[in-house]
């Protein structure tokens, strides 16, 4: 067994009183694609900054590449390519120069990085726009340009704190087709998010984190199939009407949650219980059979939505 | 071709690597490029700005005060405030940088955030930041000399040394006014940056000689850096060297000292704890 790119032992972050990361332990293999799913706050980016050298843990033992942050942060940040949860690109400087400055931050020789440009600048789909200052960016292309000064350094893990918030899904959607194209070209990936179809998109494997702790740990699928069931009924019968029909509900399945506009049922065949309902003549205002998700897990996890 | 790990690796040993990678070039590079896309129009008025009062009082009202007595021997009016007005010059071309310019990237564009998560350490950002807010010293120095050498202002050739003491000052004053400026958070507590400025700069013997005070406020003025820089600069003009001369550099290299110390401390803080 190879040793593991990132091991995290009983990491623990205390802010004062409170602790933003509780004793956490994972492993992020070389060319894996590992994503830390919860809601905000549930210290996912506090453990990304520790991660990536720019955090100190309270206690616990944490190893990137081999070597402890606290000793070697800056032989550990030339590893790593760090996209912020928000941009902060060089607004005074064009996009070209966001590129190049970022290179020479990292001590990078400006032949090495003029070429290193042209590459990148295809890859951000971002050629036509390299003499533009970056506040006549979009939102999606300020955030393709942030992924592509990560990678100017060739770095080995790219770190990607909540990736696409705040993209419309046009834009969410090209950033993760480049995102797999990177992960396709052997480079590890560390994903924040709290969207669901975001980690079940891009990480082959993932914790769900809530409250500074790890709930559970696996690949979206085995998530899936250890906490929820393969389909899920939703039923709305309307606010009033939900709290009624609720307990005849709960006999016809093994699991039901009640949310405030609408009720979930866990099964096997969601098409199946939706007759069975429909022949106890509790017709139901609205019902939709779906693939359970990782909403579904979060959910039962911690009896929470995860986007509140 | 050197990869990013390797140039980090050569470091991994040497004593603080992890406050200072050895790139501090790399912040003046950005600056730079910076420069070329921003407006000439605060850095033309820093510089306009002594030349006005160089003309405003040593030629309007110097009219009226005829020659004064500048503790170097008796001089005309013109030449007393032109050494103090370099001073001042290079004094505000470093505050200027070391203020405003690096509260804006602390707190609103994130640039040393940034700048932090890639192997720069807090001590290449604070170096890289305060040379270039030096550099801008510098420059309004050297144009101020130039501009009072034809005018007679100047009185001997030692003046020359008043360049290099100059770019002394502003290094004081850009890394101390990056250290204080690191601590404040809003645009109220910069504000005072401005109210404590001005009158340093009014009383602290730019104009006139402070033996005009009573003992008290001529002793509470020999305590602030402007008086220290306007008489470090005044004494070079003069070619005049005494033990007070020492004192003044000594206090400027208790000012860079302790300026990069709190400097580098608090952006490690801020960043990276």
């Amino acid at each position: 067994m190879p040793e593991p790119l990132i091991s995290a032992r009983g990491l623990t972050k205390k802010y004062g009183d409170f602790t933003a990361v509780d004793t956490i332990d994972f492993d992020v293999d070389k060319g894996e694609s590992f994503g830390l799913l919860g809601p905000n706050g549930a210290g996912k980016s506090t453990t990304m900054r520790i991660i990536a050298a720019t955090s100190q843990r309270s206690s616990g033992t944490i190893s990137i590449l081999g070597r402890d942050p606290e000793e070697h942060g800056p032989q550990i940040r030339a590893h790593l390519g760090v996209v912020p949860q928000q941009d902060n690109l060089d607004g005074e400087l064009t996009v070209s120069e966001n590129l190049f400055i970022y290179g020479r931050y990292f001590g990078l020789s400006k032949k090495f990085i003029r070429n290193k440009i042209e590459e990148l600048l295809d890859f951000a789909q971002l050629q036509d726009k390299r003499d533009a200052k970056v506040e006549a960016l979009s939102g999606g292309m300020k955030r393709r340009l942030t992924i592509a000064r990560a990678l100017v350094s060739e770095p080995d893990i790219l770190m990607l704190d909540e990736p696409t918030t705040g993209l419309d899904p046009q834009a969410r959607h090209i950033l993760w087709d480049r995102l797999f194209r990177l992960k396709e070209t052997g480079v590890t990936l560390v994903i924040t998010t709290h969207f669901m179809d975001e980690a079940e998109q891009l990480c082959d494997r993932l914790v769900v984190m809530d409250k500074g702790r790890i709930m559970a740990e696996g690949s979206p699928l085995e998530l899936i199939k250890q906490y929820s069931t393969k389909e899920v009924l939703e039923v709305r019968f309307g606010s009033d009407r939900n709290k009624e029909v609720a307990p005849i509900l709960r006999e016809m399945c093994s699991r039901i949650e009640e949310l405030p506009d609408r009720i979930l049922m866990y099964v096997e065949d969601g098409e199946a219980l939706l007759e069975a309902i429909t022949a106890k003549k509790l017709h139901p205002t609205t019902s939709l059979v779906r693939r359970s998700s990782l909403e579904d897990v979060f959910l039962r996890l911690t009896g929470r939505s995860l986007i509140e | 071709m050197k990869s990013a790990v390797e140039i980090a690796e050569e470091r991994a040993n040497r004593w603080g690597h992890q406050l200072y990678a050895g790139r501090a070039r790399a912040i003046l590079e950005r600056a730079f490029i910076a420069l070329r896309s921003s407006t000439w129009v605060p850095i033309a008025t820093g510089f306009i700005e002594p030349v006005l009062y160089l003309l405003a009082f040593g030629y309007g009202m110097g009219e009226l005060i005829g020659n004064v007595d500048s503790g170097r021997g008796t001089v005309d009016y013109a030449v007393f405030i032109a050494p103090g007005l370099l001073a001042t010059s290079a004094m505000n071309g470093a505050i200027y940088d070391s203020t405003w310019n690096v509260f804006f990237k602390l707190n609103e564009s994130k640039l040393y955030k940034g700048m932090l998560a890639t192997p720069l350490g807090p001590l290449d950002v604070a170096l890289g930041e305060i040379t270039w807010a030096l550099l801008r010293g510098l420059s309004y120095a050297i144009a101020f000399l130039a501009i009072t050498a034809p005018l007679g202002l100047v009185p001997g050739i030692s003046a020359i040394l008043a360049i290099p003491a100059a770019v002394f000052i502003a290094f004081g004053f850009a890394s101390f006014g990056m250290a204080i400026t690191s601590y404040f958070k809003t645009y109220q507590q910069m504000g005072m940056i401005n109210i404590v400025l001005l009158p340093m700069f009014l009383f602290s013997g730019s104009l006139y000689p402070i033996s005009v005070y009573p003992d008290w406020l001529e002793f509470l003025i020999q305590l602030f850096p402007s008086w220290h820089g306007i008489e470090l600069v005044r004494d070079l003009w003069f070619g005049y060297w005494d033990a007070g001369t020492l004192m003044h550099l000594g206090y400027f290299c208790v000012m860079i000292v302790s300026g990069l110390y709190f400097t580098t401390r608090r952006l490690r803080n801020l960043f990276m704890r």
